[in-house]
């Protein structure tokens, strides 16, 4: 079999990159099975106080077992490779200091264009695959007229996962296959079913992998207690959006823009962060009508299906993951910079999340919202 | 697919000798040691025999073999059998794992522990041995070789800093036993910990040299076997087998078999002659016959091993953690490699089946492999740019 052939798929040890693998091993392509070793749990867990079967899934040595014994079912190399370092400087502590600055991090996003589609990419063309698969729900296709390569959403709508695929380069994306991008998440596990794969129903993991239990507030403690930095003074006022001080809150990395619970102030109406200001830690809150608003700037963005954008462009703009893109206009502010606005005001725009747009089915690109 | 391995530090493959000296007691000689019919007695003669062998091979007692599990089991039975709380022992930050988290947990029960450190050659000062004595020193644990450099410590000296301490001396020798001559008596040790299968006989079976007179305390309790220093009923099989590739290994050793040597310097040789920007980790210290530890700089080992793994060749660098992912090595680190350069490092160690075709095989594929990984790799790309 030729080198062409080769394709490394990075496996988490999940019933869709273990579904992966076992197709493409089925189509007769040479496979390797690589899992990145990102983040060690049990370092958590001693300044957690926390046993570690509650500890995240990230690396878990179940889940590197699970994607072991795939491999092996499947009759393909497989290796497990340590990216620790790069994940904690890329991922681990931009998420911490974003936190810390008030805004509201998505390292998936961050795992994606610094680990798996950059350091594992390298590491696949290393050992002699040309291509990466991986078990994400989208679609990448060569648009011979654009002359670029495309990222399109996939078919299972409800599992699209484009919104953390934005950042990915042309480069990139020219080594990349995602074979699930056609299927929905029963035709999966039918699949995985079908080649006799243990985990087939193997619940799907949500929360952020190095996150136990979502508390991420914890994870921060936890994180800083370690690095043996004390958690920075991000106490504050809590003030309304006419300027009105409410009271003092404990620290501006307990709030994400839209939060209505834990406030520690009542009122007779409900009040919802509209804004968190990291320059003088205030936090601002005020009724729900405040948290909409027409437009954002987008940062550090990254084209997909137009090297640049000359005039303004009609699009859809996602703003979380679990966000129906909007209609709106986006246009250049600056260098590497977008404005985007919407055509009907949108609910709690928060700073630190992606904005992605979408021409249809085809990603154009994305920006971190600033 | 052809398939090379060179990492016998890891485990050797059983020679065809060993494998049918331990054949028959699987099921027909499958006696008790202990049990006094026939079967007993068949099965015990194997075990004294092999006893002998061992000895042999050490230059001790029978009575002062004690036969275990394997090298772990060896490490742990001597630090923690001759060790009490508040006692302290002085041992080196190179060690293998068994002995540096027997350690760690003989801090957690009160016990004190220093970590000598090595130079850049990974060799330990005596010197600093010696500094590290406290009145209330009761061992010194210094390996003989070291696993991922094949780098053989000054143990006769130490040996003797421990007699005049008057403090129990323990020495490692997983990575030296049947590879150079030991003589316990010239180390001077009191324990000497061997396993299995770095010497061509199975996985799960070890041994303690315990100094007669030395009293260790066992790690498990039950029937009273080994003398009551090492409880359950013996592993017949793998300690047979331990005992015919003593023997082998001692017959080899004194026939002076220098081919191993040989072989190993011309890898050696042959890869620096093909990369730059490539070192032997440990090369100005005297090592076993069998190892050498290369840096290959501005790369990462873990990819030189998986693409090398997949043109049929096995090696190894660092130490694997749980997850079978790498971690830089403890050892490399301790010599004063930067990280990276710990983990641009590999192992090739040779094993008594390695032949000349298997390092010509070596030869051919290591050199284009680092340049394929090097072409590929950023890091190489901007070190490349700035000179």
């Amino acid at each position: 079999m030729s080198e062409l052939d080769t394709i490394a798929v990075a496996m988490s040890g999940g019933v869709d990159s273990s579904t992966v693998a076992a197709m493409l091993r089925a189509e007769g392509h040479n496979v390797i099975g690589l899992t990145m070793q990102l983040w060690n749990q049990r370092r958590m867990a001693v300044h957690d106080g926390m046993p570690e079967s509650v500890q995240g899934r990230c690396c878990s040595l179940d889940d590197v077992y699970d994607a072991r014994r795939v491999a092996q079912h499947i009759g393909i190399p497989y290796y497990v490779v340590n990216h620790e370092e790069r994940f904690e400087r890329d991922v681990v502590r931009p998420f911490v200091a974003e936190y810390l600055s008030g805004r509201t991090p998505i390292p998936c996003s961050l795992c994606n264009n610094h680990l798996k589609f950059d350091q594992l990419l390298i590491v696949a063309r290393q050992i002699g695959a040309d291509r990466i698969a991986t078990g994400h729900y989208a679609r990448v296709a060569f648009d011979e007229a654009r002359g670029r390569w495309l990222l399109k959403r996939p078919a299972d709508r409800s599992k699209d996962q484009t919104y953390f695929l934005f950042g990915l380069t042309q480069e990139q994306l020219s080594r990349t296959l995602f074979p699930l991008g056609g299927m929905t998440k029963p035709e999966v596990r039918e699949l995985a079913r079908k080649h006799g794969l243990a985990l087939a129903e193997k619940p799907d993991s949500q929360e952020i992998c190095f996150v136990p239990g979502g508390d991420y507030k914890r994870f921060i403690d936890a994180y800083l207690a370690e690095q043996g930095e004390s958690l920075p003074d991000t106490a504050g006022e809590l003030v309304t959006t006419a300027g009105e001080v409410l009271g003092e809150h404990a620290g501006i990395h307990n709030f994400t823009v839209g939060q209505r619970k834990g406030l520690g102030v009542a009122t007779g109406s409900p009040l919802y962060v509209i804004q968190i200001s990291g320059a003088n830690k205030q936090v601002v809150v005020g009724e729900e009508e405040h948290l909409y608003s027409r437009g954002l700037r987008a940062r550090r963005v990254n084209l997909i299906s137009v090297t640049d954008l000359g005039e303004p462009m009609r699009v859809a703009v996602k703003i979380r993951h679990r966000h129906e893109p909007a209609p709106a206009t986006i246009e250049r502010a600056g260098e590497n910079e977008i404005l985007v606005t919407f055509d009907e005001p949108q609910r709690a725009i928060t700073p630190g999340q992606a904005a992605v747009f979408y021409d249809g089915d085809i990603v154009v690109g994305g920006g971190w919202i600033a | 697919m052809r398939r090379v391995y060179l990492d016998n530090n890891a485990t050797t493959p059983l020679l065809p000798e060993v494998f049918e000296a331990m054949r028959p007691y699987f099921a027909e000689r499958f006696g008790n040691a202990s049990s006094i019919h026939h079967h007993g007695q068949e099965t015990r003669a194997a075990v004294e025999s092999a006893r002998e062998s061992v000895a042999e091979l050490l230059g001790c007692r029978a009575s002062e073999i004690v036969f275990t599990s394997g090298g772990t089991e060896a490490d742990n039975l001597a630090l923690a059998g001759l060790m009490a709380a508040c006692d302290h022992v002085v041992t080196s930050r190179i060690e293998h794992h068994a002995v540096l988290h027997a350690g760690k947990h003989l801090e957690e029960i009160g016990c004190e522990v220093t970590y000598v450190p090595v130079d850049g050659r990974g060799l330990v000062d005596p010197g600093d041995v010696r500094r590290a004595l406290r009145p209330n020193t009761k061992l010194i644990s210094i390996m003989m070789a070291n696993n991922e450099t094949g780098v053989l410590q000054p143990v006769e000296e130490i040996g003797k800093i421990a007699a005049e301490a008057g403090v129990h001396f323990h020495t490692d020798a997983v990575q030296a036993a049947g590879r150079v001559p030991i003589d316990v008596r010239r180390v001077g040790c009191h324990a000497l910990s061997i396993s299995g299968h770095k010497m061509h006989a199975p996985q799960g079976v070890g041994a303690l040299y315990v100094r007669k007179g030395t009293l260790i305390r066992p790690l498990f309790y039950g029937g009273r076997h080994e003398r009551s220093r090492r409880a359950g009923t013996e592993n017949v099989p793998g300690i047979v087998a331990l005992g015919k590739a003593a023997q082998l290994a001692k017959e080899a050793l004194d026939r002076g078999d220098d081919k191993m040597v040989a072989l190993r310097d011309r890898l050696e040789q042959g890869i620096l002659a093909q990369v730059d920007d490539a070192g032997v980790n440990g090369e100005d210290a005297p090592r076993v016959p069998n190892t050498t530890n290369l840096h290959f700089d501005h790369i990462e080992g873990e990819a030189i091993v998986i693409a090398l793994d997949l043109k049929g060749l096995a090696v190894s660098t660092g130490a694997a953690c749980s997850s079978g992912a790498i971690e830089p090595s403890h050892v490399l680190v301790a010599m004063g490699l930067r990280p990276d350069q710990a983990r641009a490092s590999i192992r090739f160690s040779l094993g008594k089946q390695t032949v000349a075709e298997d390092i010509d095989f070596a030869l051919a594929l290591v050199p284009e492999t680092v340049a394929r990984l090097r072409e590929l790799s950023p890091r190489y790309k901007r070190q490349a740019i700035s000179t």
